[in-house]
């Protein structure tokens, strides 16, 4: 079971390492972690998957809301939420196999070249997890030189 | 226009500080500089780990936040033990660390640690200060952290620049925090389906712990459970939250707790948790802990709740307030039967030792200072076997008279933390409890209790070994005595040391008392203990009491780790 939880927290210096150091010192595993400013700039929302049942999570939840630099910490896998994550893949192309990809980037709607080198296509991807898991799925033929993803974000839905 | 260093002062001031203990240094020159002309006593100790002890013993035994400031570097390390012994058993402490120069931070400058970095873990809260115009509100904060909530040590690191620099921002008339709102009332809903819990349950127990001395509800406990009729048992830290001489005690439960009480608490069929924790070596084996009891959990920390048990009745709020409204919901219910099974536990098992044996024994020592105190007395343990005696062998009536580092036991805590109770609590007699091994760990201190006269009792019980260490290698690992013998003879052959013959004191305790300036009497003898107290506590300075006890006495009843309450073991025989 992996559950993503957002915290809202004090945009001050030192918080990530409170943070981290808590989930990782109390033996919890962080999956992926993203933190980023909000609408309002003395706050920084963390978005942070973490896998355990929900036990961990509840633990995970409490601890997070004991630390006083915490204002608020939901967690959005019992809500209606949004979650989105940024891939960028670079893939092997040779001259000769380069339109076979752009063909098949072409299908899909989230995706797109965003730098063509003599040897390799670097392409980018935004979408759900299970959509960038697949996505890495269907490049791997073309063997993938790297990767970098950008860890979930996640936003709760209005009513 | 005030200095960074003026406003700790005056921030100290208005957060009601008496008495600073600490130790100064380079990066905190400005502050001491001011601290020359401020109105508080302040405690030169020997070493900083002694000024956070000494601020612990202060806040356990007064209830008011302890204070202590330290240079950088080595001098905020050094503390770290002492917070971390305050964050394990929930006590109030403001601790104040000079830093060097804020734009030397991050350079390996003189005397640099990342004392925030190296103390997150073991601090309610820390703060590095960036501005000298944060500073009074960060003072402000922290005081209010410290002491409300779950309460706990909170670090104050202050750049050498930021106590010179000058400011003129002013204390703020109110704390905001929008990250913290620590809770009080508990919801009346849950204390209700509590109440009615309570009214129905033929066998409950309420299991009370530190919680209960740190929310100042001793008396509301007491008044609920003689009111419900419902026998208590209590944690190590919770001693004295009821009285022990009071029928319905069934004393401390867990690892080496009384059979009444692993008996109650594993036969009962509604367990009250107020302001325990389910540790470890309370539970025993956690699924056999209470098996057939619905369990209740008050207590102000959220997080505390179903971590270890699975809890059925959560309350979260402040004891005294979740008390409170408790007993004005509480009907009187006969429950004869279960009370008469437990005066028969209690009858039957009480906490026991050898009267017969010739060899001084520990556990007659602690009964005897019971009796020469009459049981009027703050007593003060380090960690080990003479702590669980002193558990057992004195009775608690009284919150804060129990002062032990119970969640991270902590070896060396007693004398210092005997040192600060002393501070705060000049009319009563303080005994620290300790062992030979234990006492070695903080003795510097002595010098304290000597230069400003703070009569301390400070009674060793001499076994000449690391004496739980001991015990267990007897019991559980193959009698291989690895390291636990503090004595010259008999030592496993990777120890061994030349000597001639026979043992000598090493180090000589009575000696050591002495040349610290203290008072020093040895006892080997039953007929001495009776004597050497009257004396000690007349006595209007520190004096040490080296009592040469048995080495082999072993602490019982002990559930082994692992084991279910149940599965006690009453001796080696
Ligand atoms: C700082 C520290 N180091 C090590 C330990 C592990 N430990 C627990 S009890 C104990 C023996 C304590 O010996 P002593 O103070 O002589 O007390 P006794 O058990 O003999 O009564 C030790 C080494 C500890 N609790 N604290």
């Amino acid at each position: 079971m992996k559950h993503v939880i957002t915290a809202l927290v004090e945009n001050q210096p030192g918080v990530l390492a409170r943070i981290v150091g808590l989930i990782s010192g109390r033996g919890f595993n962080i999956e992926t972690l993203n933190v980023a400013p909000t609408l309002d700039p003395t706050c920084s929302r963390m978005t942070i998957k973490v896998p355990g049942d929900d036990r961990v999570l509840e633990q995970v939840t409490k601890q997070l809301n004991k630390l006083i630099d915490v204002i608020k910490v939901t967690d959005l896998t019992q809500k209606r939420y949004l979650n989105r994550e940024l891939v960028l893949a670079e893939v092997a192309a040779t001259p000769q196999k380069r339109q076979e990809i752009v063909e098949l980037i072409k299908l899909l709607s989230d995706a797109k070249v965003v730098s063509v080198q003599e040897k390799s296509l670097t392409i980018q991807m935004i979408g759900e997890q299970d959509k960038i898991n697949d996505f890495l799925k269907l490049l791997k033929p073309f063997r993938i030189l790297d990767i970098s993803r950008s860890g979930v974000i996640a936003v709760a839905r209005g009513e | 226009m005030r200095t960074g260093a003026q406003c700790i002062m005056d921030g100290l001031q208005e957060a009601g500080v008496k008495t600073i203990f600490g130790l100064p240094g380079g990066a905190v020159l400005d502050i001491f500089a001011r601290l020359y002309h401020a109105p508080f006593e302040f405690i030169l100790t020997r070493h900083e780990q002694g000024a956070t002890h000494m601020a612990d013993g202060y806040a356990r035994a007064t209830g008011k936040p302890g204070c202590c400031i330290v240079t950088s570097g080595p001098g905020a390390t050094n503390t770290v033990t002492g917070l971390a012994t305050a964050y394990m058993d929930g006590i109030p402490m403001v601790c104040i660390s000079g830093q060097v120069h804020s734009h030397m931070i991050g350079n390996d400058a003189f005397q640099e640690a990342d004392t925030t970095g190296i103390t997150r873990a073991v601090t309610k809260h820390n703060y590095l200060v960036k501005k000298v115009d944060d500073l009074p509100r960060i003072i402000a904060e922290a005081f209010y952290i410290a002491s409300t909530g779950k309460p706990g040590p909170v670090v104050i690191d202050v750049p050498k620049d930021i106590q010179q620099a000058s400011t003129k921002v002013q204390t703020p008339k109110e704390i905001n925090m929008r990250g913290y709102n620590p809770a009080t009332n508990g919801h009346s809903k849950q204390i209700e389906k509590l109440a009615k819990a309570i009214n129905k349950a033929r066998k409950p127990v309420f299991y009370a712990g530190g919680g209960v001395i740190a929310g100042d509800a001793a008396e509301e406990l007491t008044i609920l459970a003689r009111k419900a009729k419902v026998p208590v048992t209590t944690t190590l830290m919770g001693l004295g939250s009821f009285p022990e001489t009071d029928p319905l005690a069934l004393r401390m439960l867990g690892m080496h707790g009384s059979v009444a009480a692993n008996h109650a608490v594993s036969s009962c069929d509604l367990l009250v948790s107020i302001g325990a924790r389910f540790d470890d070596r309370v539970t025993g084996k956690v699924s056999q802990f209470a098996p057939h009891a619905v369990i209740a959990h008050i207590d102000i920390d959220p997080s505390s709740i179903s971590k270890s048990v699975a809890t059925d009745i959560p309350v979260v709020g402040h004891a005294k307030l979740v008390l409170k409204e408790l007993i004005d919901q509480i009907e009187p219910v006969d429950r004869s039967e279960w009370l008469a099974q437990v005066t028969k536990w209690q009858k039957e098992f009480p906490f026991s030792y050898n009267k017969n044996e010739k060899q001084l024994l520990p556990q007659y020592v602690i009964e005897q200072i019971y009796e020469v105190s009459n049981g009027d007395a703050i007593i003060v343990t380090d960690v080990g076997q003479h702590q669980m005696w002193s558990a057992h062998f004195f009775k608690y009536t009284k919150p804060r008279t129990f002062l032990s580092s119970g969640g991270l036991g902590t070896m060396g805590y007693g004398m210092p933390a005997a040192i600060g109770a002393q501070c705060g609590i000049r009319n009563k007699t303080i005994v620290n409890i300790a062992g030979d091994g234990s006492i070695q760990m903080n003795f510097q201190e002595l010098v304290v209790a000597v230069e400003h006269k703070l009569p301390i009792n400070v009674v060793i019980l001499n076994n000449g070994h690391l004496g739980m260490v001991r015990q267990w290698q007897e019991m559980f690992y193959k009698k291989e005595y690895s390291a636990s013998t503090l004595g010259q003879a008999n030592r496993p052959k990777n120890e061994h040391i030349k000597h001639e013959g026979k043992d000598i004191y090493l180090p000589d305790f009575v000696k050591l008392a002495e040349a610290h300036g203290a008072m020093g009497i040895r006892v080997t003898k039953k007929e001495e203990v009776g004597k050497a107290l009257h004396k000690a506590f007349g006595t209007d300075g520190p004096v040490v009491i080296d009592c040469i006890v048995k080495p082999e006495e072993n602490v019982y009843p002990m559930v082994p780790p692992g084991a279910s309450l149940t599965e006690m073991v009453q001796s080696m025989a």
